[in-house]
């Protein structure tokens, strides 16, 4: 099982990682680059024969009787996002290994993080599970939680993570809705099944848009795209790992990954082009406008995403060739742009366009490498950037008009890709005039090495194109082939797409030229109406959940104990009592009682219930209700029920003496608040007397209802003594028929006193403090918020107070 | 937790020239940290002292009587941890008083994860979780003994409600007395 064993090695090395880290950090950082390596290996190993259409199958059982499994398939889509997430992975953790401070806690923390995401990312892509994908898919939401927040010092930090993390799993949540409307449609939750047989009709709709919805939570498409620019408070290697390489082309892959299934859904194809292109185009325009070469960058990624999207959706042979040379060529440029920027922050401290200068003749070898990234990223031939751009453009401007837009907003869009391409390189690299010539060190090969060989790919695979038109060629083939001739190459002869690709870089180089006078024209105007601004909505649905969540807190916990109990008694009279009153016989047969030890015991519990009504002094009604419940305990022994009747006798005595605990604490007598008012008096009488009623009847009506003896005792005596060595059946019940019950309950049990022991020491440790602070006042021992043990009690506090 | 306990100003034992005499010499009858002299009931001291033994042995027949007769790991427990409720009452409070002074939480942990782990135990044996085993075997003077595996879960729910009957104590019990034994201190001053 390779497969599996390569997810579960990544996983449990994360786990194991942590001892190494806090020894050395720079050695676990290492150490971690070693697992994906070996997995960028094997799978270029298995390329002949998965290419040649032999997928690796591997299935293990993990659920069976829910029909849950792990089943990892390894197909031409999934080497193409594996040899990205593997080998970016292996280069990153090196390229951490020099970047982080030695020893610092950042570092300790993103080694095993960082290994895990890739475990993660690596299970994600690999699954040919629905629900198995789902899992990995949350598990990177987590790691990129974690790793954007790091130790969560900073509020930025905070808030960008936990933007990230709500974004993405409220798109997580909608997208396992979709997977069971899928599932449940297809009746098969396994990947290659589905994909083998589509099903149809209007649930697969429905199914295609809520996974669209998660797809473009991840992939930060409008109107969600906002969380990825805020998450770059990230370190910069776990940026470009995680919010340019990797994980941000989850949404991507699963757009590719599920396409074949809803070939010819409008309802698929249609928003993924449209807001693919509103991405690429808005957030192309956006990035023109940054200072932060960093924020450019995560700008970029977003637009390029939504390019991305535009392909995956499109769904035709062609648009698939593009769209996975360019997943390939945009892990490859933005990694290296990324960690170049990380150098460049590392070396001189800042990533300000508008402090930078001169960078370009103090480090050669580093704007070299980045000239060649950004070349592949703005098209530039011989580049990867350059042939996946123009399948790009030759898929749209083939077709009918509509494709003719499409192919017109690509350009659109390119030609701002290019232009924040050279406002990259000039930001980064230029020696700009008025700005002193920024000081900096070289720095160490091994943060160069990292971020040279992506460009080095990029250059590479360009001319080599054939390689490529093999690596990707046979996923895209599940689709309509409208062009089988069309072969990735540098040269297609002179024709539109070229065309396309010369106007996208002259534009690009006359938009970056007047960017200044753009920026200015645009800020000229008025801003953006706050409904189009995503950031600003997104603070606004959050503050209004907020606020609903402290209103409805703050309507349903009243914080009374006699309003609880009256809602709890309410709701069994509105819904089984009525019940009760619709259907129920009341048996005309029953006795009136069957011992007659019960008259005497029943006239004491209810001379007791009085006498618990009318008590003035809380002690007396304590041990008017302990009274009862030895009354029921004697009622219990009367019926035969010895195990019971311990029982209660038991928890009876204990509760009475917690109460007496308490009320040590407490006024002696009942306040009068409770009198004074007749009505409320009143209300609380009827709500309980109904209450005993119901519970009495149903009690009645519950146990005349049964006909026979029922089977499961009947099986339980039968069995006691030979099954589970017991002659007292109850016992039997408890430890060996029903001992999960048990277990379960006294786990229960061990929560709750532990919670309320807690509770109790805590808000004792908080009073002592308050004593200390306000010395004076601290002697009035009759204050009961000194007596209050737990919250359950609170509601005495209240009226005590009043 | 702990830390919490040991902060509290300790209400010092009143200790005067005869107060230790009638202290008993098995400190696990008593806590030893006698409660002040108005507030002590010689009578009650005395019947702790008798009964406080006695109902732990009959809490640890239910125990395992509770196979064949009423009884059980719960009725055991709460019985053993009613006979600590009347050293409590009877004594005074009970932190490190006994020889092995357990904390609460840590006996209930202890006892959830007795429960627990002999329930899987028999997956090591290719059984199902939770399945019992019933064990026979003699024993020279007893005559034969049967032991059904089951009653490991039955100690672990007794030891589990002695622990959270003892953090009642510790918490409800103590921890207020203490809190009023502060202030009245406080009120004093």
């Amino acid at each position: 099982m390779p497969l599996l064993a390569l997810v579960a090695l990544h996983l449990l090395g994360a786990i194991l990682l942590p001892t190494v880290a806090v020894r050395n950090t720079r050695a676990a950082f290492l150490v971690a680059a070693v697992l994906p390596a070996v997995g960028f290996g094997w799978i270029v190993m298995r390329l002949p024969a998965v290419l040649g259409g032999q997928p690796i199958d591997e299935t293990l059982a993990w659920a069976p009787r829910l029909g849950l499994e792990f089943s990892f398939r390894l197909d031409p889509l999934a080497v193409v996002m594996g040899l990205l997430v593997t080998g970016i992975g292996a280069l990153v953790l090196v390229y951490s290994a020099y970047y982080f401070g030695r020893g610092s806690g950042d570092a300790r923390r993103s080694a095993p993080l960082l290994l895990a995401f890739a475990g993660a990312m690596l299970g994600l892509v690999l699954v040919d599970d629905l629900i198995a994908l789902y899992v990995f898919w949350e598990l990177t939401t987590i790691c990129s939680f974690l790793l954007v927040g790091q130790a969560g010092i900073s509020r930025e930090s905070r808030r960008a993570a936990l933007q990230a993390l709500l974004l993405t799993t409220l798109g997580g949540l909608a997208m396992l809705l979709g997977f069971v409307v899928l599932g449940e449609t297809a009746g098969t939750y396994r990947i290659s099944e589905l994909l083998a047989a589509p099903p149809s009709g209007p649930p697969v709709v429905v199914a295609g848009v809520l996974t669209l919805v998660g797809a473009f939570t991840k992939s930060a498409q409008i109107p969600f795209h906002n969380w990825l620019p805020a998450a770059m408070v990230a370190p910069t290697p776990i940026s470009a790992y995680l919010h340019a390489a990797s994980m941000v082309k989850a949404g991507v892959f699963l757009i590719a990954r599920l396409g074949p299934i809803f070939v010819g859904v409008a309802a698929w194809t249609v928003p993924s082009v449209v807001l693919g292109l509103l991405t690429m185009i808005v957030c192309g325009w956006r990035a023109l406008r940054e200072y932060d070469l960093k924020k450019l960058l995560a700008y970029g990624t977003v637009s390029q995403l939504g390019f991305l999207v535009v392909l995956q959706g499109a769904e035709t042979y062609v648009t698939i060739v593009a769209g996975l040379t360019m997943l390939l060529a945009h892990g490859l440029f933005k990694a290296t742009l990324f960690l170049v920027v990380g150098i460049i922050d590392h070396q001189t401290g800042t990533r300000d366009v508008r402090e930078l200068s001169g960078l370009g003749k103090r480090m050669p070898v580093l704007a070299t490498i980045a000239g060649l990234a950004a070349a592949s990223m703005a098209g530039v031939p011989p580049m990867l950037g350059f042939v996946g751009k123009e399948a790009a453009f030759e898929a749209f401007t083939e077709g009918g008009p509509l494709d003719q837009v499409v192919g017109v907003g690509l350009l659109v869009g390119s030609v701002f890709t290019v232009a924040y391409s050279l406002r990259l390189m000039w930001g980064a690299f230029a020696t700009k005039p008025g700005i002193d010539a920024t000081e900096a060190s070289s720095p160490t090969w091994w943060l160069t090495i990292p971020a040279l060989v992506p460009a080095l790919f990029g250059l590479v695979l360009g001319p080599a194109s054939p390689l490529v038109d093999s690596l990707v060629g046979p996923y895209a083939a599940r689709f309509d082939v409208d062009d089988p001739t069309y072969y990735l190459a540098l040269w297609h002869g002179f024709n539109l797409p070229l065309l396309y690709s010369l106007i996208a870089l002259v534009g690009g180089i006359l938009v970056h030229r007047s960017t200044t006078r753009l920026i200015e024209a645009r800020e000229s105007y008025p801003e953006n109406p706050d409904f189009l601004n995503a950031q600003r909505g997104y603070e606004r649905i959050m503050a209004l959940l907020e606020r609903t969540a402290v209103a409805v807190t703050g309507r349903t916990q009243a914080g009374s104990l006699p309003t609880y109990v009256g809602i709890i008694l309410l709701t069994v009279l509105a819904i089984p009592g009525v019940a009760l009153l619709a259907g129920a016989e009341i048996p005309t047969d029953a006795p009136l009682w069957h011992h007659p030890l019960q008259v005497p015991l029943a006239i004491a519990v209810l001379v007791a219930v009085v006498g618990v009504v009318r008590a003035q002094r809380r002690l007396t009604a304590v041990l008017m209700v302990g009274f009862i419940g030895y009354g029921i305990g004697g009622l219990f022994i009367v019926d035969g029920g010895p195990d019971l009747a311990l029982a209660q006798f038991l928890v009876e005595t204990l509760t009475l003496v917690a109460f007496v605990f308490v009320l040590r604490r407490l006024p002696i007598r009942f306040s009068q608040s409770d009198t004074a008012s007749r009505v409320l008096r009143g209300q609380k009488m009827l709500v309980a007397v109904a209450g005993g009623v119901f519970v009495a009847a149903a009690a009645m009506i519950f146990s005349s209802a049964r006909q026979a003896p029922p089977v499961a005792s009947q099986e339980f005596i039968a069995r006691a003594e030979d099954g589970a060595g017991a002659t007292n059946i109850v016992n039997a019940i408890l430890v060996d028929f029903r001992a999960f019950d048990t277990v379960g309950e006294i786990a229960v049990l061990s929560v709750a006193a532990t919670g309320v022991a807690s509770l109790i020491i805590a808000s004792r440790f908080e009073r002592r403090r308050e004593a200390i602070r306000r010395k004076p006042a601290s002697d009035d021992i009759t204050d009961p918020a000194d007596a209050v043990p737990e919250p359950k009690v609170t509601p005495y506090e209240q009226e005590v107070r009043e | 937790m702990t830390s919490v306990d040991k902060q509290q100003p300790d209400p010092e034992p009143q200790v005067t020239s005869w107060s230790g005499w009638d202290a008993p010499s098995e400190r696990w009858l008593l806590s030893g940290f006698p409660r002040d002299g108005r507030e002590r009931a010689v009578l009650l001291e005395l019947a702790a002292r008798i009964v406080f033994p006695t109902v732990i042995v009959f809490s640890l027949y239910l125990l395992f009587a509770g196979h064949d007769r009423p009884g059980g790991g719960f009725s055991g427990g709460l019985v053993a941890s009613q006979a600590f409720v009347l050293r409590y009452l009877a004594g005074g409070r009970m932190d490190d008083s006994a020889r092995v002074s357990m904390r609460p939480p840590v006996l209930i942990g202890l006892g959830l994860a007795i429960a627990v782990v002999t329930g899987f135990l028999p997956l090591l044996f290719g059984g199902t979780v939770l399945e019992s085993e019933i064990l026979k075997f003699a024993v020279p003077v007893l005559g034969e003994i049967k032991l059904v595996t089951s009653i490991f879960l039955d100690i672990g729910v007794y030891l589990l409600i002695v622990g959270a009957v003892l953090d009642l104590l510790r918490t409800l019990g103590s921890g207020i007395e203490a809190d009023a034994a502060a202030a009245e201190r406080e009120g004093m001053r």
